[in-house]
């Protein structure tokens, strides 16, 4: 195989468009997010023959197709089996995953748990809109109990999982939540999780017209959203609030976070706990948030990179001898003792 | 060494068959190979059956914790591990139990009477001691405290009576390799590396082979206990060294992957009975350019292996039965996308869990058929342990020059089964350099090969081939998603005529024993090849009109095979299976052929397929 290097003249997020046409329903928060990829991977200069979409199935799953980059649209929740096989062919290349609640977390949910343990160097999407979008709305593992739908006509009595929650537990390094409607944001956080070198998680709360809409309107609905979000920061007091007026300090006494007024009269703000991404235990207590008492914590959650799987896997390889010239054939043929019949 | 009696004579043998059992912690597959080794480089031919449960350590004592290793050797071409046994080496009462229904009338038996006490004999059954109450009489019984004589053996080296206990197997082995004449210097050095770390161990084991040995060449014990000498077998010159399937197998994928040009193989496995040797093996092959990868899933797998052939390494998988259904739907993948990869299936008997440990053929349909949809791929089978070797590299050849996954049938009994092999020249093996589409004019990801209908390779990295392929049908012209019918059909047809075209481009069937007419044509696949080379041998001998046919291209089928099957009066298809061969010959053929039917987890005996061959059909 031969790469020609050649210098890319500065491409626009419309570079990264294929010439297929989209076809998510009018209003689907797959449009915003596909947006922000495309801009993100235009501010990151990514090199489209070294970038590879993969995905599983789902509705989230026909994003390669809309790319110009290298796609892989693979079968339901096993999007990271062949992005780990891509990256152990070929460690250089640029791996995204594109998964949804049910691809990643019902289906996939193995994969998605040894995926982020093994720590392959990967971006990894979740769209979460807490449906079976593709299918029809059925209910899916993310949605809230109760959640009414044509599998679960009384309600659904599953207590959900939640994504980053799982993504903590099962030992991913670059765990981060964004809103579809949120450009900016999405995009500083897609080049954050680009960024960092292993498995990196990112949550993507997705608003499906159809079969759920409105489903994460108690904390993305404009008139509550900045009561009801916190954009963490790393270095940052973990305020919120029109006017950054609250904030989150630990309850004294406990292993629990509250929500209080800050200034004035009120808490003082070193008492307002100061966001450490590299904190996993913090990170635990703000994956678990939920309006109406607290606010959605949104951003880089935690990130604590180590080395990644593939490169540690080169490493052991090259240590017994990858890569130096391989030895002949006949000698490996020969070991363990041989016997000549004249 | 000094000897009380003067060197008794010899009796000469064309060829033996041994079968040491045990307590599955009796370390009688070491005492085996070890043997297997020695025969070898005496230059006798041989083949070797372990046969062990699939319990790691069941209790001690109990029936269905024995295990066994089989060899059959002698100066004669040998094919099968033997159907009866010569000399049974008992190390205790279960493994006579269970292990002498297979020892031929007069045939030697070797017992460890240290082990046959009242507790033994009541865990394996007996009722009465067999060494005392004359059961044995139609056999020659060598008693012999094998346990006593063995910790006196290593007495001096001050080991627990548990560690000195586990010499008895060496004590064993030394005892039979003077009753072959065979030499102990290779094992000697042998146990001194594996205990390296323990000299003592090393030295106690020493000690007991050596008093084992000893004790054959100085005891007067009776007339039952007499050397025999076996000839060298008369095998084409070159060099030899002992191969399972395993390791053929293993080493064949390397030399696929250099007959390619490919640098990388990604192997990727599941831990599972019988398979999971491969990926042992392969872990250790790193400077070869093999990277393992043990994924969390079949599914994961064999996921990875198709994610490394998307990005142009060689993708390789491999398990059994039951995680060979798991792997089903991804090879769904691989047939849409036309990705090569290779499946290697070390079949067992089944279904389900089945018996883990015992051979079976019993997942040929489901390599032929067992998936969703019109998804044919291309499937082989290894016949020998040193077969598996070219049988890997055309499993290669036929995954990168098709596009296509292949799926390689072994079995239990091969993966663990050893012979010797000749090894091959390095410069002669097959070389079938793969081209990597580089060129964008014009490319589409589904473009064909107008001979092989190969879609062309290109793979992630290369400049303006940026292309999108996935499980959903793509466009004959263009690559692009379609759920046009006539574009369905086209694609389904070419898909079906892209495997059917293997069959140009193999070598047409061939009998591997007699004519290509007759009387009578013995049919078949995978490890049988033994046990139906030596029966028609034999019936031939009879001067019955009979051939052997086997089978390496199970689909497509050589091209010319159903003429030459109709060529024959009769078809016999002997298989460890319930008739899939059968039914798939049948199928394509419309042959009236007979089957012969053998699912006991264990392998044909010659006789069981010479009396089909001379028995009336049906």
């Amino acid at each position: 195989m031969t790469v020609t290097t050649i210098t890319d003249a500065e491409l626009a997020p419309k570079d990264y468009a294929s010439d297929q046409e989209v076809r998510w329903c009018a209003g689907c928060g797959d449009y915003a997010i596909l947006k922000a990829v495309q801009k993100a991977l235009a501010e990151l200069g990514a090199r489209r023959e070294r970038t590879v979409f993969v995905s599983g199935i789902g509705c989230a799953a026909r994003f390669p197709y809309y790319l110009s980059t290298y796609g892989f649209h693979t079968i339901h929740g096993r999007a990271p089996t062949i992005a780990t096989g891509i990256k152990l062919a070929n460690p250089e290349l640029d791996v995204w995953v594109i998964t949804g609640d049910g691809d990643g977390l019902s289906i996939g949910g193995n994969h998605m748990l040894h995926v982020l343990r093994r720590n392959v160097d990967l971006q990894i999407l979740l769209f979460n809109n807490e449906i079976y979008g593709l299918t029809k709305g059925q209910y899916s593992p993310t949605s809230r109990r109760g959640t009414r739908s044509p599998s679960t006509p009384q309600g659904s009595i599953e207590n959900p999982v939640s994504p980053c929650a799982f993504a903590l537990g099962a030992g991913g390094r670059f765990v981060a939540r964004a809103v579809d409607t949120q450009q900016a944001e999405m995009v500083a956080l897609l080049r954050r999780a680009h960024a960092h070198r292993g498995a990196s998680f990112v949550e993507v709360f997705q608003n499906c017209v159809v079969f759920n809409d409105g489903v994460f309107d108690s904390f993305t609905a404009k008139d509550v959203a900045p009561a009801a979000q916190l954009h963490v920061e790393h270095g940052k007091p973990l305020l919120f609030g029109q006017n950054k007026e609250r904030g989150l300090r630990l309850k004294p006494g406990t292993l629990a976070l509250e929500a209080v007024p800050v200034g004035e009269g009120r808490a003082p703000l070193d008492e307002i706990l100061v966001h450490d991404e590299t904190n996993r235990t913090l990170a635990q207590l703000l994956v678990g948030l939920e309006p109406p008492e607290f606010p959605v914590a949104l951003g880089v959650l935690y990130c604590s990179p180590a080395n990644s799987y593939e490169a540690e896997v080169y490493a052991q390889a090259r240590a017994a001898g990858l890569g130096r010239d391989a030895p002949d054939l006949g000698t490996l043929l020969a070991r363990d003792g041989t016997w000549t019949v004249e | 060494m000094a000897t009380s009696t003067p060197p008794r004579t010899r009796q000469a043998r064309e060829s033996v068959v041994i079968r040491f059992a045990g307590d599955s912690g009796d370390g009688m597959q070491v005492t085996g190979s070890r043997f297997t080794v020695e025969a070898a480089l005496a230059g006798n031919d041989l083949t070797t059956f372990p046969d062990f449960p699939a319990e790691i350590r069941a209790p001690a004592g109990t029936t269905y914790g024995v295990s066994a290793f089989q060899i059959h050797f002698g100066g004669v071409d040998v094919t099968t591990p033997g159907d009866a046994v010569d000399v049974l080496v008992a190390m205790n009462p279960a493994a006579l139990k269970v292990d002498l229904k297979d020892l031929r009338l007069g045939g030697t038996i070797v017992v460890d009477t240290g082990a046959f006490t009242e507790r033994n004999l009541t865990k394996a059954g007996f009722p009465a001691n067999p060494i005392e109450d004359g059961s044995l009489a139609p056999y020659q019984v060598l008693t012999i405290d094998i346990t006593r004589l063995t910790a006196e053996a290593v007495k001096a080296l001050g080991l627990s009576t548990r560690e000195a206990h586990r010499c008895r197997n060496m004590w064993a082995l030394g005892l039979m390799l003077w009753m072959y004449g065979r030499d102990r210097q290779v094992t000697t050095d042998w146990l001194r590396r594996k205990f390296a770390d323990r000299p003592e161990l090393a030295q106690a084991n020493v000690a007991a082979l050596n008093a084992g040995h000893a004790f054959g060449e100085t005891a007067e014990m009776s007339e039952h206990l007499v050397g025999y000498t076996v000839p060298r077998a008369p095998v084409e010159p070159g060099r030899y060294r002992a191969v399972s399937g395993t390791e053929a197998i293993a080493w064949g994928l390397i030399a696929g992957m250099r007959g390619a040009g490919i640098q990388r193989m990604i192997f990727a496995g599941y831990p599972i009975t019988p398979a999971s040797l491969l990926l042992h093996t392969l872990a250790n092959l790193k400077s070869h350019g093999v990277i393992t990868f043990q994924a969390e899933d079949e599914i994961a797998a064999i996921g990875a292996a198709i994610g490394a052939a998307y990005a142009g390494a060689l993708g390789v998988t491999s398990s059994s039965g039951p995680g060979v259904a798991l792997k089903t739907e991804m090879l769904g993948l691989a047939i849409a996308t036309e990705l090569p990869i290779v499946l290697v299936d070390a079949q067992r008997a089944g279904p389900s869990t089945g018996m883990p440990t015992k051979a079976e053929q019993s997942d040929l349909f489901q390599a032929v058929h067992g998936r969703n949809a019109d998804a044919p791929l291309a499937v082989l089978a290894a016949a020998t342990a040193s077969d598996c070797f070219e049988v890997a590299i055309e499993a290669v050849r036929i995954a990168t020059k098709y596009m296509t996954p292949v799926i390689l049938l072994s079995d239990a009994y091969l993966a663990h089964a050893a012979e010797p092999w000749r090894l091959p020249d390095p410069a002669g093996l097959p070389r079938f350099p793969v081209h990597f589409r580089t060129d964008p004019a014009g490319f589409h990801p589904f473009q064909r090969d107008p001979v092989t209908l190969a879609r062309a390779w290109a793979v992630p990295g290369t400049p303006e081939l940026e292309h999108r392929i996935g499980g959903l049908e793509k466009d004959y012209e263009t690559g692009h998603i379609s759920y046009d019918p006539d574009n369905h059909a086209r694609m389904t047809r070419t898909r079906a005529a892209k495997i059917a075209g293997i069959a140009n481009d193999i070598p047409p069937q061939r009998p591997a024993l007699g004519d290509d007419h007759g009387a009578v044509a013995v049919v078949g696949w995978g490890s049988t090849y033994g046990a139906i080379h030596q029966a028609v041998r034999d019936a031939r001998e009879d001067g019955l009109d009979v051939s052997h046919l086997h089978l390496r291209y199970l689909n497509p089928f050589p091209s010319n095979l159903g003429d030459l099957l109709k060529r024959f009066d009769r078809v016999l298809v002997p298989e460890m299976n319930n008739g899939q061969l059968l039914q798939l010959l049948r199928a394509a053929y419309l042959v009236p052929a007979e089957g012969l039917s053998k699912v006991e987890g264990k392998p044909f005996k010659v006789a069981e397929i010479v009396q089909a061959i001379e028995s009336t059909p049906r």
